[in-house]
């Protein structure tokens, strides 16, 4: 069944800028009505907040003990000895790569399917974090393979599908800044962003699928780990850790975002009135 | 320690980087709220 929304943008006093108001008896479900809750800038950066410490402190903690974990107190490895430790950041860097596309892919739908105005926002700030945690996992993953590949890099189909996420981060950051009007760069961006979820298989499938240099998955869901347990708890916390900080940038910054907007807003209302 | 190179470097990045990023935001937030509640006294409240 097909919903069609009814919405009109109008000027908001309260946000000091245009939002769009969606005609709720229209609203198909009430899973996309909750999500417009959050539409309020007000309400969301009340919200946030709220919730900024509770991920701040927490990630730096995690990350304290992790890191110290990993750097000092966990075991060397049998073959690739002290080598193992840039593990701790690369394999962190190397899922929040991944997730962090997720969470791109998820807010470029809300933005295109529903018009969530803060989607927009959202998408156009996980995009320079993400880029940053895939550069990471690429330079990192670099200063891995040189000691125990011999080389700094390979076309191998791992490594090269992440360049490619890589890649696909700094398009949709600069698509978002290509267009004068800041509703088309949105769009434009987020339909890339939805594009580009077709690499995130290839990239988690290319150890199975193409004969590569890069190792298998070593924890999987499904079976045992591959790693002793002395090695997988400080991986599991810096994990944590580094999730934590993303999503604790990640809302800093969409904070900022709404606040410049309504800042923006404001001027053009003065400006107007002047 | 072996690799002791490769290994501070990959801890620099992954410390530094994401530190970076950390430092930028904040300051771009500070400066938001601050812009902010120049122009809108509802903010200062």
């Amino acid at each position: 069944m097909v919903h069609q929304l009814v919405s009109r943008w109008t000027y908001n006093a309260w946000n000091s800028c245009y939002l769009r108001v969606v005609d709720a008896t229209a609203l198909p479900s009430r899973p996309s009505r909750s999500l417009h809750r959050f539409a309020n800038p007000g309400r969301f950066l009340r919200l946030a907040r709220v919730v900024q410490p509770w991920l701040t402190w927490p990630a730096l903690l995690v990350l304290a003990v992790g890191l110290v974990w990993g750097l000092f107190l966990s075991p060397a490895d049998w073959q690739q000895g002290d080598s193992v430790r840039i593990m701790y950041i690369h394999v962190p860097a190397a899922w929040l790569a991944s997730a962090g596309y997720v969470s791109l892919a998820v807010a470029s739908l809300m933005s295109l399917v529903w018009r969530h105005p803060l989607a927009d926002l959202a998408a156009g700030e996980i995009g320079p974090v993400g880029a940053s945690f895939t550069g990471v996992c690429l330079a990192t993953g670099s200063l891995w393979g040189k000691p125990m590949w011999g080389t700094w890099w390979v076309w191998d189909a791992r490594l090269t599908s992440v360049l490619v996420l890589f890649f696909l981060y700094l398009g949709h950051i600069a698509l978002m800044r290509a267009f004068d009007d800041p509703v088309r760069g949105s769009r434009a961006a987020a339909i890339l962003a939805l594009v580009g979820v077709v690499n995130l298989p290839i990239i988690k499938f290319s150890v199975d699928w193409w004969n590569t240099l890069h190792q298998g998955n070593s924890i999987t869901l499904t079976g045992a780990p591959g790693m002793h347990v002395d090695m997988l708890w400080p991986l599991l916390i810096c994990t944590v850790g580094f999730t934590l900080g993303f999503a604790a940038l990640v809302l800093a910054r969409t904070r900022a975002a709404v606040m410049e907007r309504r800042i923006r807003g404001l001027l053009m209302a003065q400006a107007e009135r002047a | 320690m072996t690799h002791l190179p490769f290994i501070a470097a990959a801890y620099t990045l992954g410390v530094g980087v994401p530190g970076l990023l950390a430092v930028l935001s904040w300051r771009r937030l500070n400066l938001a709220k601050r812009r902010l509640a120049a122009i809108d006294p509802r903010m200062s409240r």
